[in-house]
């Protein structure tokens, strides 16, 4: 299985993606921002990083790049997306994702390792079920999700949260860190589940993410 | 602007009559106005190391992993498995007393470039930053500030920020200091030089286009002034932009990577003028550049102004002909502007063109050789003592003392500044800042480098030779304290004006002091940076020399932490160097004043203590290891257990406060206590007590581990915020 | 009285927000030579007259939403908002 790991310029994470791909043991592919095909790779990470400098809005500039064509194909088709931080960012503001992530509540960057409540059972999250806790940093400026009220309780109902902060680290709404789309196959997250794969680095948790992604790529592929 | 009819134009420029008339020697005719700004800016403290070079000839410099030394854009050396490590450390302190968040921000830009000149990828950052007391609403400002432009560049960029130190003293009120250290890996054969070669070669620059940006002093050359209402010709703060930052990092490697590249050199203070001299100087060759060939960012910039403007994210490349179009369409892909500016040539002469007329010509050995070097004067300050005995004060219990210690903002967790920063990017920080170095693994290798930066102008003040000695021992033990070998040097001297003699007997003694600890303890010292004339109103900062030191482990699982780990291991103190109050935290904090002198470092026992250290971490017999810093060994041991999350009993010490080289706090599993006591031939290990518990109980200071967490963690937050 | 305060980079300082939008209208096929990304405040003042709330927001502009280093500023009064 192959997974393309998109790089805009000013993308930060999108080497640690890489690694953390092929630590799973799966095949990854760099996608350059100008490109207009994602190389054959059933599964899309979106990384995580500055890109374009965040400047407009985080993720806006980005949302424009050809290859975000061709990932809006692949999720069309059912095919898995993970964004990361940044490439959360980016994916709301493709309209990939619903909702908009804002500056942290306390305007600063934070860094630190967040735990996170699991809100359900899910492909993107194999092995693990409802009130799990997952330990994962997060490390943004931007990462306050926020949903209009009206959005939030169709999200809810939809079973569309994945993952809730037990300590809100940047002000988000109702604590979530992690939402799909009403179709399931797209995912954003501001936690970096590539940087828990390595024991020797922290947590491991993000390897759950991972599979779940590698998992759902597998499985629209024998499905194809 | 009638200082220009009242004032020869060479003095505004910042050159003594004696510098003007050697200048015309050297040139045999009168300079032009450009000419004399390329001079003035390239014999100037900052370009040049007038007061300092010839003391800086004091530091051993050459060692087997030596791969080079001072005088390129960073110090290299060989790390093992095919490969090297660049190694720089830079002040920013006058940018950022003007605009904290630029100055700060174009600080770590500017480090990050001197790196990626060699070649390297940078990998991790590190900031050692000094302010006034935090009580001022303007220091909690510069503070704030000054670390949202460290951690907005290198997060933006994608480079883990690893650490550093922060100090506070109502000496660095109107002269705070920036300094920013970038570590980078490349591989072994692929080293960089800035040196210019062959004749005909294009000179390439690429990245931002060039603005007014820190013209500076030289702005007395425009040629209208400034007339009412022509703010646009202020010459402006530099901007740092970490987006082009991180392309041009991308775009340089590729071009590396590629082999398109004869040499490589960033445009740091000084721009051009500076960049083009040292490319010619190091190559021995000639450079002609076109100035007008330069894309600018404003109408109307003058010859000179293109010449030295400071605009940042520029790179400087020797490119041959037949590479030119490869090098273009690589700049193309990462969006970075790329011109060819000039050439090669054999003249050993810089001669610069706009639109096609000649503006200067210069030899370029007149520009870098030929630069004045001062003997600085020295005389010895009239505050230093021979000796003093400070003592503990009656009045304050030591659990009091120790209370005051954990929540002092001296020695607090640093916690409200490194979680602003990105510390994870690159998947290679196996150990946090936090405790003593921070250790980064060079993925994809096994290998990882400890990294500390370190400094006490309080220290210093108080003896500037002990205190440069101190400062090379306490960087070098920090990482030592993770089971790494410490391996090579980099500094920042930050000093007052080296022409008043008291000054330069402290430049004098603190490099003596850091050169004896540097050759004592194997450390060359790889690349450097000097900053005087940091002072306010004729009062200068307390002599800082700020070190930073790397060191190598061979396999990243061996690095020892600072935390204790299980209940029942056993604490000890590896070695047994004096200590004293003068100078300490405990004598600031609880006493108020700081005054005496701190106790000489023993230089052969702190090398034995490292050897021990590394040594000791290869057999795993080492479950923590913390330095014995600020705030003496009851913080130390404090730190440890709350490192750890978890209590520990120490009983009755002989100095629960004071200050020395030579110490570290240890643990060990009981069972291997025997081993580290044969391992540790001629280090002192004394047995302090054992971890566990909730409590932490140094001889008489007591504290609950939950308390003690409060007091130390939530100081900054409260200070900065007013909450936690 | 409502006053709005456009803030935005001095003339000559590197805008890397505004040189990243452009880049991209250019990618996008939109020809454009420069943009500037500046701020907005609207502010609403408790002052008695619109001459008066463009003396006060000029000087709240100088000492807090702007840089002067880096950052000019104007100051424009609003109609008052009618419902």
């Amino acid at each position: 299985m192959s997974v393309a790991v998109l790089a805009f310029p000013g993308s930060c994470d999108d080497r640690d993606a890489l690694r953390a791909v092929a630590l799973m043991g799966a095949e990854p592919v760099r996608v350059w921002h100008a490109d207009s095909d994602l190389g054959g790779a059933g599964a899309v990470i979106v990384p995580g990083g500055f890109s374009y400098g965040d400047y407009l809005r985080p993720g806006a500039l980005a949302a424009l790049s050809p290859a975000m064509a061709a990932v809006r194909e692949l999720a069309a088709a059912g095919g898995p997306v993970l964004g990361i931080c940044n490439g959360f960012q980016v994916l709301t503001e493709a309209g990939l994702l619903p909702g908009v992530l804002r500056p942290n509540a306390h305007l600063q960057f934070r860094f630190q390792d967040v735990a996170l409540r699991v809100q359900r059972e899910s492909a993107w999250l194999p092995g693990v079920v409802a009130g799990d806790t997952l330990e994962i940093p997060v490390k943004h400026h931007d990462g306050c999700y926020f949903a209009a009220p009206a959005q939030l309780e169709e999200l809810d109902a939809a079973g569309q949260v994945l993952l809730r902060y037990v300590h809100n680290p940047n002000g988000s709404v109702e604590n979530i860190a992690c939402v799909t789309n009403a179709a399931g196959n797209v995912a954003g997250l501001m936690p970096h589940p590539e940087h828990a794969v390595d024991p020797l680095l922290g947590s491991v948790d993000g390897r759950i993410l991972l599979q779940g992604l590698l998992d759902q790529a597998v499985a629209v592929e024998a499905a194809i | 602007m009638s200082t220009i009819e009242s004032t020869p134009l060479h003095r505004s420029l910042g050159l003594t009559d004696a510098e003007f008339e050697r200048i015309r020697e050297l040139l045999e005719r009168e300079p032009n106005d450009f000419e004399l700004a390329v001079f003035s800016l390239l014999w100037s403290e900052h370009c040049a190391y007038k007061h300092s070079r010839r003391l800086l000839a004091a530091f051993p410099t050459t060692g087997e992993r030596v791969l080079q030394g001072p005088g390129e854009n960073a110090g290299v050396i060989d790390v093992g498995d095919g490969l090297a490590v660049a190694l720089k450390v830079e002040s920013h302190n006058h940018p950022s007393a003007v605009e904290p968040f630029q100055g700060a921000a174009t600080g770590v830009g500017g480090i990050l470039r001197d790196i990626f000149a060699m070649g390297a990828r940078p990998i991790a950052i590190l900031d050692s930053l000094r302010f006034g007391e935090l009580d001022a609403e303007r220091q909690r400002h510069l503070f704030a500030r000054v670390v949202e432009g460290v951690g907005h560049y290198g997060n933006c960029v994608g480079v883990a920020n690893i650490g550093g130190e922060v100090e506070f003293e109502a000496a660095y009120e109107h002269n705070c200091l920036v300094n920013a250290m970038c570590v980078g890996v490349l591989p072994a054969d692929r080293l960089q030089s800035a040196g210019a070669a062959g004749p005909g070669n294009l000179l390439v620059l690429y990245g931002s286009k060039t603005g007014r940006d820190g013209i500076g002093g030289a702005s007395v050359l425009a040629s209208q002034g400034f007339e009412e209402g022509s703010e646009a010709k202020r010459p402006s703060v530099q901007i740092g932009d970490p987006f082009t930052g991180k392309k041009l990092i991308e775009c340089t490697l590729e071009l590396l990577d590629q082999g398109l590249i004869v040499s490589l050199q960033d445009l740091g203070a000084a721009g051009l003028a500076s960049s083009t001299s040292e490319m010619a100087a190091s190559g021995g060759v000639g450079l002609d550049v076109d100035l007008s060939a330069v894309p600018v960012r404003e109408e109307g910039m003058e010859p000179f102004e293109i010449m030295i403007s400071e605009s940042q994210e520029r790179m400087a490349a020797i490119v041959e002909p037949s590479s030119w179009d490869a090098v273009a369409a690589v700049c193309r892909r990462w969006e970075v502007d790329a011109t060819v500016i000039g050439e090669v040539t054999e003249t050993g002469r810089l001669r610069c063109f706009h639109g096609g007329e000649a503006v200067g010509d210069i030899p370029v050995e007149t520009l870098t050789e030929a630069a004045p070097r001062y003997e600085v004067a020295r005389e010895r300050p009239a505050r230093l003592v021979e000796s003093a005995a400070v003592a503990e004060d009656p009045a304050t219990p030591p659990e009091a003392a120790l209370r005051a210690l954990l929540a002092a903002p001296g020695t607090a967790s640093r916690r409200w500044v490194t979680r602003q920063y990105d510390q994870l990017v690159g998947s290679g920080t196996v150990v946090r800042p936090g405790g003593d170095a921070a250790v980064v693994r060079l993925t994809p290798s096994d290998r990882a480098i400890a990294v500390s930066l370190d400094g006490n102008g309080r220290r210093t003040w108080l003896d500037p030779r002990r205190g440069g000695m101190s400062a090379v021992c306490e960087a070098a033990r920090n990482v030592a304290c993770t089971g790494a070998r410490p391996a090579a040097v980099t500094n920042c001297l930050n000093f007052g004006n080296p022409e008043h003699a008291d000054i330069g007997y402290e430049l004098a003694e603190a490099i003596g002091g850091m050169a004896d600890a540097c050759r004592a303890l194997g450390l060359p010292v790889v690349s450097g940076n000097v900053s005087l004339y940091n002072e306010h109103d004729g009062r200068p900062i307390p002599p800082t020399p700020v070190v930073g030191v790397v060191g190598v482990l061979d396999d990243a699982a061996l690095a020892v932490r600072a935390g204790f780990r299980d209940e029942g291991d056993v604490v000890l103190l590896a070695g047994a160097g004096a200590s004293a109050l003068d100078g300490s935290d405990y004598q600031k904090v609880i006493l108020g004043e700081t005054a005496g002198r701190i106790p000489e470092p023993d230089l052969g026992a702190e090398r034995d203590l490292h050897a021990f250290l590394a040594a000791a971490a290869g057999r795993r017999l080492l479950r923590s290891a913390h330095d014995v810093g600020g705030g003496g060994l009851a913080v130390a041991v404090a730190e440890a257990a709350m490192a750890g999350n978890i209590g520990v009993r120490v009983g009755k010490v002989a100095d629960l406060f004071g200050e020395g080289d030579g110490r570290v706090v240890i643990s060990a599993r009981r069972a291997d206590v025997a081993a580290l006591r044969k391992l540790a031939g001629p280090v002192p290990l004394q047995r302090l007590g054992a971890v566990g518990g909730g409590e932490i109980a140094v001889g008489p200071a007591r504290i609950a581990l939950a308390a003690a967490v409060d007091l130390y963690e939530g100081a900054l937050p409260r200070i900065m915020e007013g909450g936690a | 009285m409502k006053v709005t305060v456009t803030v935005r980079p001095r003339a000559g300082i590197l805008d890397p927000q505004g040189e990243a939008v452009r880049r991209s209208l250019e990618g996008l096929g939109y020809a454009a030579s420069d943009v500037r990304a500046g701020k907005v405040f609207d502010l609403d003042l408790d002052v008695g007259d619109a001459r008066e709330a463009v003396r006060v927001a000029g000087r709240i502009a100088e000492q807090v939403l702007s840089n002067p280093l880096i950052e000019e500023f104007d100051v424009a009064a609003q109609e008052p908002v009618r419902l």
